[in-house]
């Protein structure tokens, strides 16, 4: 299988094209530098995410800002978009602190990223 | 009449990173005045992460990263009035400034940082038909209600402009349960960065339509659909029979930030017309004696890193300033924006420099295989190659104090670009 993704490490962004099988690697082509290449061997096999979310907090409309501790995988982003949705937390929160745990069922926290007092 | 010795406009990014500087410098008499309810500016809204890689070496959320200054702020004991507005300043640095707290106040600094950000460019100053139905915002209005608010803009959007706010929304749209149908680029290359475009876009299959425009907003009370056509990348005008109607109830504007210099005109400070704010020296002191101005009312960043490490520079000066230490030099070199360069800061350089100092501008168009000079009168002092520039992505030169012995007799200095526009 071919796959396409644009690199992200620079404003280049070159079109690297991979030759698939399953999760495998057989051949990359297009990239320019070894920050594409790199890019592209964890973006092609394991690409994770990063994510940002608001959440409910008891009391007040206004919501929570919360990230993930480390970032988790891609095809995770909705599941775990949908626990955070399904949450909610009492004040005071401080930045760092953990609301949930485990999300998804994965070693990743959701963490605060703002005070709440 | 209250007496500061260094007054700060402005309790974004900008203001608390001058405050800090200032004080670690050993200022003691400062004071932050803010606008907002709370310190830490746009930071507040901007929930995502990758701030503070510079800064801090770590990705930080735009609150973590505002959060990092505030507590610096309060550890030191730097005094701030938030809801205060200060509505004129004057050139011999009396700043008049309302709030329901002390009504109108009047103060009288030895130095002013103008630290006041940037806001976006509206609706009204693109020209586009339709009637004024609700449903259109800034991208960044959008961002204020979603991740401060904890309220929905709308349901089906549209985005114009690939700015990088309008493509952080994209992303929170899609999150919040929004379809975002389109991301709406008059250039034929967009103005966010690169890393926005594939995780906003691309990750969740939003088309990016570059050289396209909303040509019509149809809807009277509540925005029903655009229509998009394709522009000439010429010309820009819309190529007729290319129309097509998306039917959506939100359109997102991410069309440019003007950085916000009302009250830097009423203190009687020269403008620049490329940047649209202050012309600074390499001290970032502009036109009136003592009042300095750095972040977004500067010029507009594309990383708050930047703007961190700027407005410490300006916050150390101002400093100086009111200790009788910055040296008073009113012999300097313009800074001339040559080929593809727009807005180079600083616009002046003292003749004496002696540290080396940052030049920072933005590319005119896309340069590949592209080379950055600088000359001393005509005479290049250095170059700097890059495999590609882009307006998107600001461009930092160092500027070495040497340069300016290759040249004795240079009246100018000049930023320019050298390659093929592509």
């Amino acid at each position: 299988m071919i796959k396409e993704i644009t690199c992200i490490g620079c404003p280049m962004g070159c079109r690297i094209t991979a030759e698939m099988d399953g999760d495998k690697i057989l051949s990359i082509e297009g990239y320019t530098c070894n920050i594409g290449k790199k890019y592209a061997q964890e973006e092609l096999t394991v690409p994770t995410r990063m994510v940002t979310a608001l959440m409910d907090v008891y009391g007040t409309t206004q919501p929570l800002s919360v990230k993930t501790s480390q970032p988790i995988e891609k095809s995770k982003i909705f599941d775990c978009l949908k626990e955070i949705s399904r949450h909610t937390v009492m004040r005071p929160v401080h930045i760092g602190e953990v609301v949930i745990k485990n999300v998804c069922g994965t070693p990743v926290n959701i963490i605060a990223t703002k005070e709440l007092e | 009449m209250r007496n500061v010795d260094i007054l700060i406009i402005g309790g974004g990014p900008a203001g608390l990173a001058a405050a800090v500087s200032a004080y670690e410098a050993g200022a003691r008499n400062i004071l932050i005045l803010e606008r907002e309810e709370n310190l830490g500016g746009i930071l507040k809204q901007c929930i995502h992460n990758g701030f503070g890689l510079h800064t801090f070496k770590e990705e930080l959320t735009g609150p973590e990263y505002a959060q990092r200054y505030i507590d610096k702020v309060v550890e030191y004991g730097i005094p701030s009035q938030c809801d205060t507005m200060v509505i004129n300043i004057t050139p011999d640095k009396v700043v008049t400034a309302v709030s329901r707290g002390a009504g109108l106040e009047h103060f009288k600094a030895k130095s002013i940082i103008l630290a006041m950000g940037c806001r976006e460019r509206p609706r009204g100053s693109l020209a586009t038909p339709g009637w004024r139905c609700s449903g259109i915002y800034t991208a960044g209005t959008a961002q204020k209600f979603t991740n401060l608010k904890g309220l929905m803009p709308g349901k089906r959007v549209v985005i114009l402009g690939s700015g990088d706010i309008g493509l952080i929304m994209a992303r929170r749209m899609t999150f919040l349960g929004a379809k975002v149908l389109a991301c709406v680029e008059l250039m034929p290359f967009s103005a966010g960065l690169k890393r926005n475009i594939v995780q906003c876009l691309d990750d969740y299959d939003i088309p990016l339509l570059l050289s396209h425009t909303v040509v019509d907003i149809a809807g009277r009370e509540r925005l029903e659909g655009v229509t998009v056509a394709e522009v000439d990348p010429k010309t820009l005008k819309p190529i007729p029979g290319t129309e097509q109607y998306y039917e959506c109830d939100t359109l997102l504007l991410s069309v440019g930030l003007i950085p916000e210099n009302e009250l830097t005109t009423m203190a009687g400070v020269k403008i620049s017309p490329a940047t649209n704010g202050a012309e600074v020296n390499e001290n970032l002191q502009t036109s009136v004696d003592g009042i300095f101005s750095c972040g977004n009312v500067l010029h507009v960043h594309d990383l708050v890193d930047f703007v961190s490490e700027e407005s410490a520079k300006a916050g150390v000066n101002a400093y100086k300033y009111v200790q009788g230490q910055l040296p008073e030099d009113k012999e300097t070199l313009e800074v001339v924006n040559g080929f593809g360069v727009s807005g180079a800061v600083p616009q002046h350089i003292s003749k004496k420099l002696d540290e080396p100092i940052t030049i920072m501008f933005r590319p005119r168009g896309v340069f590949k295989d592209a080379k950055v000079c600088i000359d001393v009168g005509d005479v290049q002092a250095a170059e700097k190659k890059s495999r590609i520039l882009t307006p998107g992505e600001m461009v930092t030169l160092k500027f070495n104090p040497e340069y300016l012995q290759k040249n004795a007799n240079a009246d100018k200095i000049t930023v320019r670009v050298e390659a093929q526009q592509s």
